[in-house]
């Protein structure tokens, strides 16, 4: 499988199979294609958290080319900086080192060329739904019929055609949810960032949220930068996998997806029943769980962490 | 359930409508009513002190016939109200802003800082005085010493509130494109509006303990100022009845926030 436009190389087929080892220098990070004016670059981001006692590396020498029709899923254990990692993307945090390319010019302060969905919906409670959609498209100044076409495509976007007059606390979770991605989607951004935007929502609202958030990817084609702890997420979403681990943070893996389905009607069901899926799933959870072991003073946690996680499986 | 076990009636939490609980107010309203009533009509009481229910409102019958001391009572409470008014639209204008903005900016807050801390806990009797030399014995000193007094808690609540905007939620406008001081008129403001109105609550309320005070001086209108006057004459009778039509107001006042406050934050439990 190949996809234009993106850096990531696929790992062996078959490698996952055995047992893993992580090889942080084999990393592959060349970069080609992704420097369009559309692309989304990363160029040597390190993070360092100034504490009084001793300073936190969490993020070092990251680079990473994004296209502009990725869907990347960030799988780490807990620490390991992916939250960092797309609070500097966002512009609100400031790398110590490394700087965030978009279609050519450095990001630095957050703007609408980077949409971000929070864990938590994060709509604005005095707004309805169709306002706080409408929000980013009156920060943009756009004429307000343009405004209107716009709030009722995204509104039917994400299924709450219905809802538009509501106040986000006369939703569920799920909807709020909905109506934060397409609150985010309204203002065209160049990627939406989303930090485990599910993982508050219950099993059966969280499938049909990646069901639904799928079938938006197929229609809009935007750049998503996705993280999750959830490996079967991972994999059912993201055309593209990264895998971080801690101490400092980095990226140890970075390859397609070769379980993604690219086109149509997706099964979730189907596909997790693949044994391509099984295997590739117990391959990331054990990848997952070396980051959290090479961690030192989180150790425990996270295995224990990590431990929950297969077992859950 | 194991055999033999006996299943023990569960306690239900009572849920009572509104209602219910009114009922008890008006009782021990009425209860009240009813001790002032006895103890007033037997004398218990030097009648100077303590007039009877029946005195209070023919004294209030009368004042809202003929008026007190040449203007009528109407024309007295809104003399009362359009000072404080007055007084609370500068606040509202004053406060809001500027308290919103020293909650974002430090350096702005340290300006202004020390002069809030230092003047908050004075009585306002304190600097009347004052007041009424620079402005005068007319309206202006009066609305002045309201304005001051009712300033402080507005302005914290302003402070705080804004400092309080959840980081995401800034984040987030940012993100979708809102920046300077749109993020102030679209964000932080409404994100604050439910704390600044409680807020106002308190204004208000320190404002109208205020009230007679500023009446005290060179006036000849206002239901603070009848409560003075009528104090000169003994008059306990049109003292109570001023007293019950300034909680009255109080209350009208505080439930038309209370309802604003809902009606603007659906979303915010109370
Ligand atoms: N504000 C902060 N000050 C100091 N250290 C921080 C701060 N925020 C995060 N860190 C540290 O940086 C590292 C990375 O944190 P981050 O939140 O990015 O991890 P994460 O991968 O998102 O974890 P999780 O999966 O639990 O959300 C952690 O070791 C954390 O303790
Ligand atoms: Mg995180």
């Amino acid at each position: 499988m190949t996809v234009e436009g993106t850096s990531a190389s696929m790992p062996p087929r078959g490698a996952w199979t055995s047992a893993p080892s992580v090889d942080r220098s084999s990393v592959t990070t060349e970069t080609e294609g992704a420097e369009g004016a559309e692309g989304i670059k990363l160029d040597g981001i390190s993070l360092t958290y100034n504490q009084r006692r001793s300073p936190v590396h969490a993020l070092k020498g990251i680079d990473l080319d994004l296209a502009s029709d990725d869907f990347v899923c960030v799988l780490g254990p807990s620490g390991c900086g992916k939250s960092s990692l797309l609070n500097i993307i966002a512009g609100y945090l400031e790398p110590t080192e490394g700087s965030v390319w978009i279609g050519g010019t450095e990001h630095i302060e957050p703007n609408a060329q980077v949409g971000v969905v929070f864990q938590h919906a994060n709509l604005f409670p005095w707004l309805t739904i169709a306002k706080n959609i409408e929000f980013g498209v009156k920060m943009a100044r756009l004429p307000r019929e343009e405004r209107k076409r716009r709030v009722d495509a995204y509104l039917e976007l994400v299924g709450l055609s219905h809802a538009g007059s509501q106040l986000p606390h006369q939703l569920s979770g799920g909807m709020k949810q909905r109506a934060a991605i397409a609150r985010t989607l309204a203002t065209d951004p160049s990627i939406v960032l989303m930090d485990e935007p599910f993982s508050a929502l219950d099993a059966l609202t969280r499938e049909s949220m990646q069901l639904h958030l799928r079938s938006i990817w197929q229609k809009t084609r935007k750049c998503i930068f996705f993280i999750t702890h959830d490996v079967d997420e991972a994999l059912l979403l993201g055309r593209r996998i990264v895998i971080m681990h801690p101490n400092p943070g980095c990226i140890v893996q970075d390859f397609m997806n070769p379980v993604f389905v690219p086109e149509g009607e997706v099964s979730f069901s189907d596909a997790r029943a693949g044994k391509e899926f099984v295997e590739l799933r117990r391959f990331l959870i054990a990848q997952i769980a070396v980051g959290s072991e090479s961690g030192s003073e989180i150790e425990n946690v996270s295995r224990s962490g990590a431990d929950k996680r297969t077992a859950l499986l | 359930m194991p055999v033999g076990a006996q299943r023990k009636p569960r306690k239900r939490k009572k849920t009572r409508g509104n209602a219910f609980y009114l009922g008890i107010s008006a009782v021990s309203v009425g209860a009240v009513l009813t001790l002032w009533w006895i103890a007033s009509r037997n004398a218990w009481v030097n009648p100077l002190f303590l007039p009877t229910p029946a005195d209070v409102w023919y004294a209030f019958a009368d004042i809202a016939k003929e008026g007190y001391k040449g203007s009528s009572l109407p024309a007295h409470i809104a003399a009362s109200l359009r000072r404080i008014f007055i007084a609370l639209a500068f606040i509202f204008v004053t406060a809001v802003p500027l308290g919103i903005i020293c909650g974002r900016i430090r350096w702005i807050q340290a300006i202004f800082d020390p002069f809030v801390e230092f003047y908050r806990p004075l009585p306002p009797l304190a600097y009347y005085s004052l007041l009424v030399l620079w402005f005068g014995i007319q309206d202006t000193s009066k609305i002045v010493l309201l304005f001051l007094s009712g300033f402080a808690p507005l302005f914290i609540a302003a402070v705080h509130s804004s400092r309080r905007v959840p980081v995401d939620r800034f984040n987030g406008a940012k993100s979708l494109g809102a920046k300077g001081w749109r993020l102030y008129v679209y964000v932080i403001f409404p994100s604050c509006l439910p704390d600044l109105l409680t807020g106002l609550r308190t204004t208000v309320g320190i404002t109208y303990a205020t009230l007679v005070a500023a009446e005290m001086i060179a006036a000849v209108s206002g239901v603070g100022w009848m409560v003075l006057d009528a104090s000169k004459y003994l008059r306990s009778d049109i003292i109570y009845a001023a007293i019950i039509i300034m909680g009255v107001i109080a209350i009208l006042i505080d439930t038309a926030l209370r309802l604003l406050i809902k009606r603007v934050s659906p979303w915010v439990e109370s």
